[in-house]
């Protein structure tokens, strides 16, 4: 049963800014609930192998983060849930939440015997579908909570069977249901965060065709130890060591035919990741970034610095103009350098497109008024002034300004409950 | 140099986009060029042929006051209008009317280069397109062809002779119009006061803008 008042704070996408909003108001004394689709916390951030510009493991921030939460009694956390209706006023709202059944209950141990039993895969959506996994699934290692889930596909096949065979502790419950809860809120904190521009949709570097190019966030699950090549950074078509990457920063940023923004995050994304083919491969590994200006955003500068002086990594001012593929799959870039005007085409064995940042909710139906500007961002509405944007859902940003959002929304939530205990006290 | 050029030239001294931005259809697009690259290679003709400067080049320079470079330059001519460069452009810079409108600018101050190909099939096109109000082909392909002297007009008219006679089988193309006027529209008068009225209309413009009005 959902404990929650008018007094109550709902924060929507438990990612790193949901977590970040929701633990800050616990931590001073509000009842919160926090709600997210996916069956795990940490949103995309959890599926980075690396933040800059520190190159340290987002795992640390991760664990530091669910050790607050589980020590705080105040957050109630629903995972596999969704907000589907939102009425009242800021101080009075009712929300609707749409939980989707896990199969699995609070007796999991993730001992993992389920998994082992059945079968079945299905696309692996926390290595963005490189990878497969099986029906019956811990979606990470450090997933919160630290219990395995059933896909429903499973459902009337042998392999649910097998699973609930294999449950050692009777955790497994296929007769769960979709439920609608309902509860009261006093403030909403909105962050639903962000998801990777289509990069389909640039047609001349032709992603989805040629399997030797991916996007960013793709690059990430490579590097990762815990991704689908064991953190082997190896080309899709044919296993092969990718020794020389190319990078194609603002695939889809800045630009009137896609996104209309400059998505921040992705110069310092591409130039992060150029250590990691340095790590990998050593004086072999060799990076190229096609860029149209390097963004480094922040105090970040040095961070480029380091980079341009690594000898392994070149850089050309060049905004790629299409890609082609010769006979060995290897992808070629074609376009012009600006510096001295000369064509090139040149291949490489793997191009990392760095795709930017578009909202979640963007072409979504956000079940309450809510602004948001051109590019789908939400805003700072004066006439609904008791839900609050923060991180990604807001604009597009790295992982140290989602979590400085995500408290100043926080702040701005305690500010509302505030005056409605005020008012009944 | 021409009249007009010298007069231009002095108008707007060193301020070369200022110039392009007044005086060339579009121009005041330039400044919106952010150097990306993706025009120059977008564009099907600068793999093969080459140009003098790509469009990307060819907009620094018009911002680096090179007016010289720019107005005596190939670049304009070689587009195909494809329009690939538009379409891809990120920041919808309209490059293909752009070039024409660089292009027009330096062919009305005298400085286009001389028997550039684009610029003879564009004089030659109109000119017979509007004469009779229809094209004439077969007087059409003749001043294409002898372009360049008679020897390499009759060696190039019997390169293309197969698809020629096929033209004509399938009666796409008459013989005799090489002598007569050829087919013409209805009313060949009303097409050319309409031509004579939109010219003064364009003239009349042109001459504004160069006036400064």
């Amino acid at each position: 049963m959902t404990v929650a008042t008018n007094q109550t704070i709902l924060v929507v996408g438990g990612g790193i800014s949901g977590m970040t909003a929701a633990l800050e108001a616990a931590e001073t004394g509000k009842q919160v609930v926090l709600v997210e689709k996916n069956p795990w916390l940490g949103g995309r951030t959890a599926q980075l192998y690396r933040y800059f510009p520190k190159m340290c493991h987002p795992t640390c921030g991760l664990e530091i983060n669910l050790r607050r939460l589980k020590a705080n009694p105040r957050i109630q956390v629903y995972t596999l849930a969704e907000v589907t209706g939102i009425n009242g006023v800021k101080g009075d709202y009712t929300v609707t939440v749409k939980q989707t059944p896990r199969y699995v209950n609070e007796k999991c141990t993730a001992c993992g015997d389920c998994a082992k039993a059945v079968d079945g895969e299905i696309d692996d959506a926390f290595n963005y579908n490189l990878g497969k996994t099986k029906v019956a699934y811990l979606p990470h290692v450090m997933s919160y909570p630290q219990r395995y889930v059933l896909d429903p596909s499973i459902k009337g096949t042998p392999d649910a069977d097998k699973a609930k065979a294999a449950c050692k502790v009777g955790a497994i419950d296929l007769d769960m249901q979709e439920e609608l809860l309902n509860f009261k809120a006093g403030a909403i904190v909105w962050a639903t965060g962000w998801q990777p521009y289509d990069a389909k949709k640039i047609t001349p570097y032709r992603y989805g065709e040629f399997a030797n190019v991916i996007t960013n966030v793709e690059f990430e699950r490579l590097a990762d130890p815990k991704g689908p090549t064991g953190g082997k950074i190896l080309r899709p078509s044919d296993g092969k060591e990718a020794r020389n990457v190319a990078f194609i920063q603002c695939a889809g940023s800045r630009d009137e035919n896609h996104l209309r923004h400059c998505s921040r995050f992705c110069c310092m994304g591409s130039l992060k990741q150029t250590h990691y083919v340095q790590e990998a491969y050593g004086d072999a590994g060799k990076s190229t970034i096609y860029y149209i200006d390097i963004r480094a955003i922040d105090r970040f500068e040095d961070f480029y610095q380091k980079v341009k002086a690594n000898p392994n990594v070149g850089f050309i001012k060049s905004k790629v103009a299409r890609i082609t593929q010769d006979k060995d799959q290897n992808p070629v870039l074609w376009g012009v350098n600006t510096e001295g005007y000369k064509r090139y085409s040149t291949p490489h064995d793997l191009v990392v497109l760095a795709v930017g940042m578009e909202p979640s909710v963007k072409g979504v139906e956000i079940p309450a008024e809510v602004m948001s500007d051109s590019s789908g961002f939400v805003m700072a509405d004066p006439a609904n002034a008791g839900i609050f944007g923060a991180g990604c859902a807001t604009n597009a940003l790295d992982v140290n300004r989602a979590v400085q959002s995500a408290t100043a929304a926080a702040l701005r939530a305690i500010q509302v409950v505030n005056k409605v205990a005020r008012a009944e006290a | 140099m021409s009249n007009m050029n010298e007069q231009m030239a002095a108008k707007y001294k060193n301020n070369f986009l200022k110039e392009i931005e007044e005086q060339a259809e579009m121009g005041d697009w330039v400044k919106m060029c952010m150097q990306c690259g993706v025009c120059s290679g977008s564009c099907p003709t600068n793999f093969h042929a080459g140009w003098d400067h790509p469009p990307q080049e060819i907009f620094m320079m018009i911002r680096a006051g090179k007016r010289e470079e720019v107005l005596t330059s190939n670049s304009m001519w070689q587009c195909t209008s494809c329009y690939n460069c538009y379409v891809r452009c990120p920041r919808k810079v309209p490059i293909t009317h752009i070039m024409h409108g660089i292009a027009e600018y330096a062919y009305r101050l005298g400085l286009a280069p001389k028997m550039q190909p684009s610029l003879h099939l564009s004089q030659t096109f109109w000119n017979n397109a509007t004469k009779h109000g229809r094209v004439n082909e077969v007087q059409l392909t003749q001043s294409l062809y002898f372009k360049d002297g008679i020897g390499a007009g009759i060696k190039k008219a019997m390169e293309m002779k197969d698809v020629a006679l096929g033209l004509v089988k399938a009666k796409r193309l008459n013989i005799m119009e090489a002598l007569g006027g050829g087919h013409k529209c209805k009313d060949v008068d009303g097409i050319h006061k309409m031509l004579a009225k939109a010219k003064e209309l364009e003239a009349k413009r042109k001459a504004g803008k160069a006036a400064g009005a």
